[in-house]
């Protein structure tokens, strides 16, 4: 009897929630979805942001008067952006750290999903600023996978050459702001010199200093201007001069070399374990480098080493990059010399606009260039995730299509968000000065992180 | 000695502005890729110094020139009024790039579509980051305002 009574609840629920006997409602808990009547001004602000809720864990085993808790940023001058730590101190020693990222959340990945393909390159660009070559490169990769297409020889050199001189002006900021941390002021002015250098050249080819949208789906947005080799020429002259300079000013220098040695150990276990790529992860003593592992864009074809350090400390993340700069060099100077002929975009016209000088004379060149630029190319269904070796670590990028001109879905795997994990790792138990060089030799760079 | 070739003659009026246009110092308020451009101004090419501005206060209370180079979103609007309020009279806002305009490209849910909305701007630069120059013209632009201005704002 009782066992009856049972399943006949269960029948009359299943019946209830049915489409023939109709919802009951007060069964299910959709209604309580709705707005509490008063948001307090508490809640407002948690929901907003404006106010973080602290649930930081605290040590029991320590006494009150020894510990502080210290917030440091968002608005610091060495966080390297919007960045907020809360630093667990006893006395200068640091014990804890929770880094609060979101500072500079600016919804780009659903931005994304309103712009078409040939759109999309202007909103990644924005997201590593220091490095938007490498972001535009990793999002056209991604598309073109999509779309299963291979952009010509020339673009592919030129996609090639401009990564690696932004992954050198991205390494000169780098040094530039890490050498100003740690008061190497004159670190920061040449690093910033050297770096105009390279934008000049940028300026020169794309029209822009920053965030290019240069790199599209299809192949680059120009040609290479007139005499650009010379302006590569002065850069493959000037800069390993400069570098000679650096060498001379921070390697054998005895204040430089012990504020970084020992500081900020990072090992290898560590690194694979948090998912840390790029020159931290080098600088451990594992030359994982998808240049050489995932090539992409024809990268295998050119001859570089990938220099791996052991001593895993703040000097070798520092040192690495010097070495980095180096080996980019030797790529760009390749590059250079075997720069292939031919069209700079693929010649496909679903994919690429016809050109400019083709809109007089063709009706049809008229109607698929307002096409491409209203509605976009569509790609087909499917999903897809590339990834490319940006000066942080591996950058990579999924799509998922709907078989529309925009993106159903685009994730973006930033590099710095995934090693500032490391933080609480690299200054765990280090003097609370040390911080600041740890921060600067993981290179995270904020808009990648919070996006 | 006195010697009446040493000797001019203004109003207070004019020596006040002429002397806070001199040596404004900036806050640091670095967010995004306006930021980097802001540092290149500050660096030896472009070298602030000239307009007696290289030294970025960390501390808000020394500063009198806020730039605001980048995107402020909705978690970081508090934080820098915040930071606007703890500058000492007469302070000024520049507002460098579109995000910190009129929120440029990104007409979203997490940026605050111009800082603005939050703080007084008296001059906005535009550009997608503005370069070092523009920067500068802004600044320029800005002390022509200061000396053009009434001293008691």
């Amino acid at each position: 009897m009782v066992k009856n009574k049972e399943n006949s609840e269960d029948l009359e629920f299943w019946a209830t929630n049915s489409e023939e006997g109709g919802w009951k409602i007060d069964s299910t808990d959709e209604g309580s979805q709705k707005m509490s009547e008063e948001e307090s001004e508490q809640q407002l602000k948690i929901q907003t942001g404006s106010d973080v809720v602290d649930d930081y864990f605290i040590d029991e085993e320590t006494s009150e008067d020894e510990r502080m808790i210290v917030n440091m940023g968002p608005q610091h001058p060495s966080t390297h952006g919007v960045l907020r730590l809360q630093v667990e101190l006893e006395g200068e020693a640091v014990r804890r750290v929770k880094p609060i990222i979101g500072y500079l959340h600016t919804g780009m990945e659903k931005t994304g999903e309103e712009l078409t393909y040939l759109q999309g390159p202007t909103n990644t660009t924005r997201m590593d600023y220091l490095s938007p070559f490498f972001n535009e490169l990793v999002f056209s990769l991604t598309t073109e996978k999509l779309l299963d297409i291979e952009v010509p020889a020339r673009a592919q050199t030129i996609r090639i050459l401009m990564t690696e001189l932004n992954r050198i002006s991205s390494h000169l900021v780098a040094l530039a702001t890490g050498g100003m941390d740690i008061g190497a002021l004159s670190m920061m002015i040449f690093g910033f010199r050297e770096r105009e250098l390279l934008l000049n050249f940028f300026e020169k080819t794309t029209g822009l200093r920053m965030n290019h949208n240069y790199i599209r789906p299809g192949g680059v947005a120009a040609d290479l201007p007139d005499d650009w080799q010379k302006d590569i020429k002065e850069i493959l002259k000037i800069i390993p001069e400069k570098l000679k300079d650096y060498d001379e000013m921070l390697l054998d220098n005895p204040i430089w070399k012990g504020r970084l040695q020992n500081v900020g150990i990072l090992t290898t276990q560590e690194c694979l374990a948090y998912g840390i790529t790029g020159p931290s992860l080098r600088a451990s003593g594992y030359g994982w480098d998808l240049r050489k592992m995932q090539p992409y864009s024809g990268i295998e074809k050119y001859d570089f080493e990938v220099p791996v350090l052991q001593e895993s400390d703040v000097f070798a993340r520092w040192r690495i990059k010097v070495l980095e700069i180096l080996e980019s060099l030797k790529i760009v100077e390749q590059a250079m010399n075997n720069m292939p002929k031919g069209p700079y975009k693929i010649q496909d016209k679903k994919v690429t606009p016809p050109p400019r000088k083709r809109l007089d004379e063709s009706m049809e060149a008229l109607i698929h260039h307002f096409k491409i630029y209203t509605e976009g190319f569509k790609v087909p269904e499917g999903e897809a995730y590339v990834a490319v070796e940006s000066p942080r670590g591996e950058l990579g990028c999924y799509i998922v299509s709907d078989g529309s001109s925009k993106p159903y879905r685009m994730h973006v795997r930033g590099p710095s968000f995934c090693n500032l994990q490391a933080l609480p790792v690299v200054m765990a138990d280090s003097p609370i000065a040390d911080a600041v060089a740890a921060i600067a030799s993981l290179d995270p760079v904020i808009g990648d992180v919070d996006r | 000695m006195y010697s009446p070739d040493n000797i001019f003659t203004t109003t207070i009026d004019k020596a006040v502005r002429w002397s806070r246009t001199q040596s404004m110092w900036p806050v640091t308020f670095g967010l995004a890729c306006c930021a980097i451009e802001m540092m290149a101004a500050g660096s030896a090419k472009y070298d602030l110094a000239r307009y007696g501005m290289e030294v970025f206060r960390a501390s808000p209370r020394q500063a009198d020139l806020m730039i605001v180079a980048g995107r402020v979103s909705q978690k970081m609007a508090p934080v820098l009024r915040q930071v606007y309020d703890q500058m000492a009279e007469p302070k000024w806002v520049i507002a460098m790039g579109a995000c910190s305009s009129t929120g440029g490209m990104f007409n979203n849910y997490a940026l605050v579509q111009g800082v603005d909305h939050i703080v007084p701007v008296d001059v906005y630069v535009p550009g997608c980051p503005p370069g070092p120059q523009s920067l500068m013209h802004g600044i320029l632009t800005l002390h022509d305002k200061i000396m053009a201005g009434e001293i008691n704002r």
